[in-house]
């Protein structure tokens, strides 16, 4: 399967674009190579290849557009989708909502590529598996873990002159080592986009050694704790706070971003005053593609500045509506952090929770953001600045609102899940009840 | 869950629907759904290309499925429509054992040359990995059931209604909801058609015809001076029919608690969106809940979550063997409670039923997707853990020498493994109404449709929310309650069930967005129960000020 490059993508699309007889066509091809391999039980599960390559024709008459895909490029497909296309969108109705194509865009060059991700082999991804069963055999544990890494492009080009080509690639980590006893677990997750920078023996590690140190645990009352959040477990209510900051919904007085009486709460403080989140395509950390499906150049974006929202994101539907200009929505998050490391975040608290990561959360109340979940993998109670011993997992209930008003410390940021989230200490955060898993 | 793996068909707003990207295939449009696939015949040649190709490399087994899948998927928001999409996916998905170890490549290219190749993938895959294979493959045997056909047994295609009556119907059912004082509406119907057809060096060749409906909705009421918004979801329920679940045939209703109508085999769209409009702003006003202990009335459409997560996830085998502790986790079932013969699941009312037969359910299919003939068997009996779910490649494990019958892969383009068939609760033996049951009741909350979800990754502790609940006292209807969730343990919680009511109040729940494995796979599955009751069940306030 081809990556095309952006000369090879641009000259599909437009002989694509040279049947079209439409008010407006806009077209989207991508292609993409992805492996990975799964293991547990100390042993290699499945392991897979994916090629996908795909070109999306959207012809518009008037308001009404119609859509048709295909993945064969030769002259006479592309006709055909093309004239499909056409077919479907006399067909349908008409969109009160239509927007018409956007013209020539200027975009930034993305840094999301590296040749060495897009080069990993069959062997390479066994290497992996090996550098997590091997140590997990030697230390009583059992491993379980998943790689898979992927490279592509994507690329637009429309009847008003706008062109985007972007390159991406992309590598994801997980594993789950389990005592063999039965009484310990721990985990680790990695993402690049740049393999170079994964050690598959150092992460497997760091799961072992919860596992190792997660044996046991002790029960003690839930309630408000002071916890210590790990990137990974932060992130998980960072993100969902993330999907709040559309500003339709905001408008439309169904989300927590609208207003008591209407209006929005685009302005106001939310969260403590050192909570700053923005998004930005060209973090050397977490970089993105720089343009978005509607071909909208995406741009570091201030979303909470000082605690106060900064911006929501408007489609370009709702910004003509209101009025304003387009805000696309992020495509990464990034959380600023401190100075403070881990051990002295643990040495600063007489008494609280250290957390590795929370499981299952899932929505209670969208007007007020509360989610629930539960710990996993390593959760240890802290006395007097020191790790005491492993406590059993806890439900929470808890919302990122009210997490991020009782904010004690910020500490170093770690890229997890695409997004950069530091290290947080939280004061009483709610767990609600004990859960036996481990 | 990662946004590059879901795209957004619909600006649906708050709880805005992505769907996975694999629940997609090629747009066409909508005539060409009508299309006839590849003839029977050919499948069978093409399918032979597989099979010889993997014994001529050595290959001790191999099967081959072609899989045609056809979707239509309509949105709609208020008066306007959003997007009408429909698409085709085609392709063959290959699975061999070589050396002791599983191959999978799969191609969209179903000729012979293309058939060829991913076959000599998927016998080199097997190879290279049983390098660091530990554990060679133990097959149970199955029956060669030769050339067979099977078919969901449906009265109308979707695929031959109009789209416009669809468009229609959602619309019609919108504004009805605006109408009685909703403020947004946001309407969907999901129809997939999955056309199978698999064979294996076994003996079997097997074409299959599965169909699938799913008409959703939220209905949004909003208070802006008080700066609250409720929603409220369809009382619909996903299932394995044809077009005729959209005919509300008055004969498939139910009279419900507090003027609810809930509906068994056929639903009506339109009612319900009246009801939820009507409900939503009552919502908005309604009483907070008092934390404490309650009896619960759980509706089937509520309950069948409750069934999914703390039944039929913990005892899939594959999870209690660890196979998945790296994503969905394990489970507390583990083996040894299961051979001690007595362990304790739940009170001795408790019939749990696994089953891929039941005419209009998700999971129903003539044989899964390693071509072994479906059947229904027990889980739990008396209360007592029976049983678990379990495929081909694992029943060896628990001494039995039958496949289950509970192998699916969402594609051509994946591997098939073990997922969950529709795990039942059986219905109360003797005659026993909702009325009666809340009648029965002194202080407890009634509570209806799915909503918030969550449990361990070992299946103990979970805590659910729900569409709409009631505070039952003395045993009546005491008015709607909101900031409802109850949280238990699954042994305490199936302990604590004291009353099932009879059949004639027996319904199905399903989920087309089951997800398990890495990659992650979906799969669609039915819970059936009737309305149970469960005493003494801790309920705590959701409710918070911001």
């Amino acid at each position: 399967m081809a990556i095309y490059t952006e000369a090879e993508a641009r000259k599909i699309m437009e002989k694509a674009l040279s049947f079209s007889t439409a008010d407006t066509c806009e077209i989207n091809l991508s292609g993409s190579e992805s492996g990975n391999i799964r293991y547990a039980r100390n042993s290699v599960s499945t392991s897979g290849h994916r090629s996908n390559q795909t070109l999306v024709v959207q012809s518009s008459y008037g308001k009404k557009s119609g859509t048709a895909t295909i993945d064969e490029f030769d002259d006479a497909s592309l006709k055909k989708v093309v004239e499909r296309s056409q077919e479907l969108a006399k067909l349908s109705p008409e969109n009160p909502e239509f927007m018409e194509p956007l013209g020539p865009q200027v975009y930034d060059k993305a840094i999301n590529y590296v040749d060495d991700t897009a080069n990993i082999s069959p062997d390479y991804r066994t290497s992996v598996a090996k550098a997590s069963i091997e140590p997990a055999v030697a230390n009583d544990v059992t491993a379980a873990g998943f790689l898979d890494d992927s490279y592509g492009f994507s690329a637009m080009l429309n009847s008003n002159g706008l062109f985007a080509y972007n390159k991406s690639s992309n590598v994801d980590f997980t594993v789950t080592m389990r005592s063999n006893d039965g009484t310990g677990s721990g985990w680790v997750s990695r993402d690049f986009n740049d393999i170079r920078k994964f050690d598959a023996a150092e992460a497997s590690k760091v799961a072992i050694d919860k596992a190792v140190m997660s044996r046991e645990a002790k029960a003690i009352e839930p309630g408000k704790y002071t916890v210590i959040l790990e990137p990974a477990a932060g992130e998980n209510l960072i993100g969902n706070l993330g999907f709040a900051i559309n500003a339709r919904t905001a408008d439309e007085g169904r989300s927590f971003m609208s207003k008591e009486g209407g209006g929005t709460k685009m302005g106001e403080k939310i969260v403590d005053e050192r909570v700053n989140l923005w998004s930005d395509p060209l973090h050397p950390e977490v970089p993105t593609g720089t343009w978005n499906g509607s071909g909208q150049a995406l741009k570091k974006t201030s979303w909470i500045e000082n605690g106060v929202v900064k911006n929501l994101a408007y489609d370009r539907f709702w910004a003509k509506e209101k009025g304003v200009a387009p805000v696309p929505f992020p495509s990464n998050l990034i959380m600023g952090g401190g100075d403070a490391s881990l051990e002295e975040m643990i040495a600063s608290t007489k008494k609280g929770i250290l957390v590795t990561r929370l499981w299952y959360i899932r929505s209670v109340d969208p007007q007020t953001l509360l989610y629930t979940g539960l710990t996993r993998d390593g959760t240890f109670y802290i006395e007097n600045g020191k790790i005491k011993h492993p406590v059993k997992n806890f439900r929470f209930n808890e919302s990122p609102i009210i997490m991020l008003n009782n904010l004690e410390t910020l500490g170093k940021q770690v890229r997890i899940n695409g997004n950069l989230i530091p290290y947080m200490k939280i004061r009483d955060f709610t767990f609600t009840s004990l859960s036996d898993a481990v | 869950m990662k946004r590059r793996n879901f795209v957004q068909l619909s600006g649906l707003g708050a709880g805005a629907l992505l769907l996975p990207t694999t629940m997609l295939g090629n747009n066409i449009a909508a005539e060409a759904l009508l299309e006839p696939g590849m003839d029977v015949l050919v499948k069978k040649r093409m399918a032979d290309v597989a099979l010889n190709t993997a014994k001529s490399m050595g290959a001790t087994y191999a099967d081959a499925r072609i899989g045609r899948y056809l979707n239509q998927y309509v949105f709609t928001r208020e008066d306007k429509v959003q997007n009408v999409v429909n698409t085709e996916s085609f392709g063959i998905g290959i699975r061999v054992i070589a050396n002791g170890t599983w191959g999978f490549a799969s191609t969209n290219s179903v000729t012979e040359d293309g058939i060829k190749k991913a076959t000599e993938r998927a016998v080199a895959i097997a190879k290279a990995n049983a390098k660091i294979q530990t554990e060679p493959v133990k097959l149970a045997p199955v029956e060669a059931h030769g050339e067979v056909s099977w078919k969901t047994p449906i009265q109308k295609d979707f695929k031959e209604v109009p789209v416009s009556e669809k468009v229609d119907l959602l619309l019609k059912a919108n504004a009805a909801a605006m109408d009685n004082g909703a403020n947004f509406v946001n309407s969907a119907l999901f129809m997939v058609n999955e056309q199978k057809y698999f064979a294996s060096t076994d003996g079997s060749y097997i074409d299959q015809d599965v169909h699938r409906i799913w008409p959703t909705f939220g209905v949004t009421a909003v208070d802006q001076s008080a700066g609250k918004f409720k929603t409220r979801q369809a009382m619909s329920a996903p299932m394995g029919m044809g077009y005729e679940y959209m005919d509300g045939l008055a004969s498939e209703k139910l009279e419900g608690p507090a003027g609810m109508t809930l509906y068994r085999n056929s639903y009506d769209i339109v009612e319900d969106a009246i009801l939820a409009a009507k409900q939503a702003k009552e919502m908005l006003t309604a009483k907070s809940v008092d934390p404490g202990k309650y009896d619960l009335v759980l509706e089937p459409n509520h309950l069948g979550l409750t069934i999914h997560e703390s039944v039929g996830h913990p005892l899939e085998l594959d999870r209690v063997l660890g196979y998945e502790a790296n994503y969905a986790g394990t489970s507390f079932a583990t083996l040894d409670k299961w051979k001690s013969g007595d362990f304790n699941y739940g009170s001795s009312i408790v019939n749990l039923v696994a089953d891929k037969t039941q005419p209009g359910s998700l999971g129903a299919v003539g044989y899964d997707d390693e071509g072994v003939k479906c059947k229904q068997w027990d889980l739990v009996r008396n209360g007592t853990l029976v049983n678990y779910q379990a495929i081909r490649d694992q029943v060896n494990i628990i001494d039995q020498n039958e496949s289950h019958g509970c192998c699916y892969a969402q594609s051509w383009n994946d591997v098939q493994f073990q997922r969950m068939p529709n795990v039942s609760l059986e219905p109360g033996k003797e005659k026993y109404s909702i009325k009666e049951m809340i009648k029965d009741v002194e202080k407890g909350i009634y509570i209806a449709g799915r909503g918030s979800y969550s449990i361990d990754q070992q299946r103990y502790n979970f805590q659910f929310g729900g569409t709409s609940f009631y505070e039952i006292k003395n045993g009546e209807i005491a008015g709607m309650l909101n900031d409802v969730a109850y949280q238990s343990n699954t042994q305490e919680f199936w302990n604590s069930c004291s009353k099932i009511c009879d059949e004639s109040d027996y319904r199905m729940f399903g989920s087309f967005f089951d997800g398990k494995g890495q990659p992650s796979q979906i799969s669609a599955v039915s819970h059936g129960s009737s309305t149970t009751r469960f005493n003494d069940i801790n309920v705590i306030n959701t409710g918070r000020s911001i």
